[in-house]
């Protein structure tokens, strides 16, 4: 082989990868421009957003609309009860659902299994059967705009995270827990202990998926909250919208300035924690 | 030999093996269950045989919600059709697509991580902001599509204001949020693929579209078929947000965004028909529970590999 082929192999090579790479990246930009889009708008001054042709760079670069937005709606209460619902459901279904978990992975008692197969039943009930006659219980315990509806349910754990924490706690070795177990240890200390500081993968993927849950929760808001000190930040922002519509020609700058700070935190959390994230979601969409 | 063990060690053996503490650990997801699955579960079922508009006592009314249901309520017929064209638009294109963009992130190129982050990034935004963006993306004038189409000289519809063109806006909104999801289902299954087939099959001269298709489909239709039931279920169940909020919840010019559960929320918590909603609500549950069923039982003609 002479030394021309060689190179010439080498350049087919680098140039299969190269096509490669531009495949990957043509096709993400559908996936990716309507952020592009948003975070664009957000920045531009209001003749841009209506300026046609469109105008793809904001120039001058307009910081102010966030500001701008955020003090046309009250969106700092909006944003401080989506942090109670999202922070206080969070913990409490991390916690509770790790601690049935623990009972279905480890623990062997009549029932078990069967109790198991009933659990993993409920994750086909819709959840538009039982919002009904919750309504009407939350509404006769006087529960009706407080955040109380949105927060309780989950303090009892989810079939779903449920099931993902227990794949996870059937692949830590027995060995450790049956040492523990002759040692004295009961079985909470044990579940603290061993189990909750070996699984914080999987309670970080379950922390992720409940806090997108709630965070973008919309009808639970939408049917419990009536008054604005209450509301969350997606039904402030549907009002947000609403609000700008009844406007002469509809402000979308500072319409996409708000999305842009509900999106933001769901964004950097799943950049953030998305290799625990996407094996997550492979364990329980997979496996069984 | 057999290590011998003292009978306190034994003790805790046997005690390690069958336990009762394990009620202790599911008690709390027992008393959620019942409290807010079974129970209003239960209540609702009955609920469905009344009429009940919270401010008088329910009544019991028989059959009389289903009868109504599908004798006397077009908007019934009209948003059980919006949701199966929502579901036969949106599940199998984002399956194809999904897998189209798996086989794409299977590439051993560096960085590819990074390109896994960026197509799943609109899987992790469901809600009121990712919808007012689309609203604006789908602007008649000033939104992103319209503007695109009109570089290569196409006039874009008035997506969200033509009945015909609303469900078509609201599938491609679902399918660009649901990629992320699936596609990280069939990269998972592309990697679970023995090496060894590909190996032999280029061996025998196969070429790589000869190889996807006798290879890599048939060994990936579990997950197309896991995929495809658990899809439709959750499309006959999602999209409130979006079809609410794209319509300014009106559920679009002639009720053309109007899906089923718009239905369920109109009838319980604006006209405060409990009774009815409850009669509409257990007909989904029953189109869920059929799809399972189905998932479950004829699960036999895909390929479970050897």
């Amino acid at each position: 082989m002479s030394k021309y082929e060689i190179s010439q192999g080498k350049f087919a090579k680098y140039g299969k990868i190269l096509l490669r790479y531009i495949a990957v990246s043509l096709f993400a930009i559908p996936f990716i421009i309507p952020f592009f889009w948003m975070v664009t708008t957000a920045l531009k001054q209001s003749p841009q957003v209506f300026a046609i042709p469109v105008v793809w760079w904001p120039k001058p670069v307009e910081f102010s609309n966030f500001a701008k937005a955020w003090n046309s709606a009250p969106f700092n209460i909006y944003f401080k009860n989506s942090l109670i619902v999202t922070c206080t459901s969070v913990i409490g279904t991390v916690f509770a659902s790790a601690f049935a978990a623990y009972g279905f992975a480890r623990v062997r008692f009549p029932g078990r299994d069967l109790l198991f197969v009933f659990m993993l039943a409920t994750m086909m009930i819709p959840a538009d059967v039982t919002r009904i006659p919750l309504y009407l219980i939350f509404r006769r315990l006087g529960w009706i705009n407080t955040l109380k509806p949105l927060i309780v349910p989950s303090l009892f754990g989810g079939a779903f995270y449920i099931f993902l924490l227990r794949q996870f706690f059937l692949t830590i070795p027995s060995s450790l827990e049956e040492a523990a177990y002759i040692d004295g240890c009961s079985s909470f200390l044990i579940f603290w202990k061993i189990f909750l500081p070996l699984s914080k993968p999987g309670l970080l993927t379950v922390a992720v998926f409940s806090f997108l849950a709630h965070w973008n929760e919309f009808i639970g808001p939408l049917i419990y909250l009536n008054s604005e000190s209450k509301y969350t930040l997606s039904l402030g922002l549907r009002y947000f919208l609403a609000q700008e519509q009844a406007l002469v020609s509809v402000y979308y700058n500072l319409l996409m300035a708000a999305s842009t700070v509900a999106l933001l935190p769901c964004l950097i959390l799943f950049i953030f924690t998305q290799r625990f994230f996407i094996k997550g979601i492979v364990l329980t969409g997979l496996k069984e | 030999m057999t290590k011998a063990y003292s009978t306190r060690e034994r003790i805790a053996k046997v005690w390690y093996k069958y336990r009762l503490d394990g009620f202790i650990f599911i008690l709390p997801w027992i008393i959620g269950i019942l409290a807010f699955q079974l129970g209003p579960m239960i209540s609702s079922f009955i609920l469905a045989f009344t009429r009940y508009d919270i401010i008088t006592p329910a009544k019991f009314i028989g059959i009389e919600n289903f009868k109504k249901i599908f004798s006397s309520d077009p908007l019934f017929y009209k948003s059980l059709w919006n949701t199966v064209y929502f579901v036969i638009g949106s599940v199998p294109i984002s399956i194809i697509i999904g897998i189209l963009v798996a086989v794409l992130l299977n590439q051993r190129i560096r960085g590819i991580t990074i390109y896994r982050v960026l197509y799943y990034l609109p899987s992790v935004t469901a809600g009121v902001a990712v919808a007012i963006v689309w609203r604006s993306v789908y602007d008649v004038r000033y939104g992103l599509i319209n503007n695109l189409l009109s570089k290569l000289g196409i006039q874009g519809p008035s997506w969200l204001g033509d009945p015909s063109w609303v469900m078509p806006s609201l599938i491609i909104m679902a399918v660009w949020g649901l990629i992320g999801q699936r596609y990280v289902i069939f990269l998972a299954g592309l990697q679970g693929i023995p090496e060894e087939l590909y190996e032999a099959a280029e061996i025998d001269g196969a070429s790589s579209w000869n190889k996807f298709v006798s290879i890599t489909l048939p060994m990936l239709t579990p997950t197309i078929f896991f995929s495809l039931i658990t899809g439709i279920i959750s499309a006959f169940q999602s999209m409130f947000t979006a079809a609410y909020i794209l319509t300014d919840g009106g559920g679009g010019p002639l009720n053309s965004a109007y899906i089923y559960v718009f239905h369920i929320y109109r009838n319980a918590y604006q006209y405060y028909h409990m009774g009815y909603a409850c009669a509409l609500a257990w007909i989904l549950f029953l189109i869920v529970f059929i799809l399972t069923f189905i998932q479950v039982k004829f699960s036999g003609w895909v390929h479970y590999g050897g």
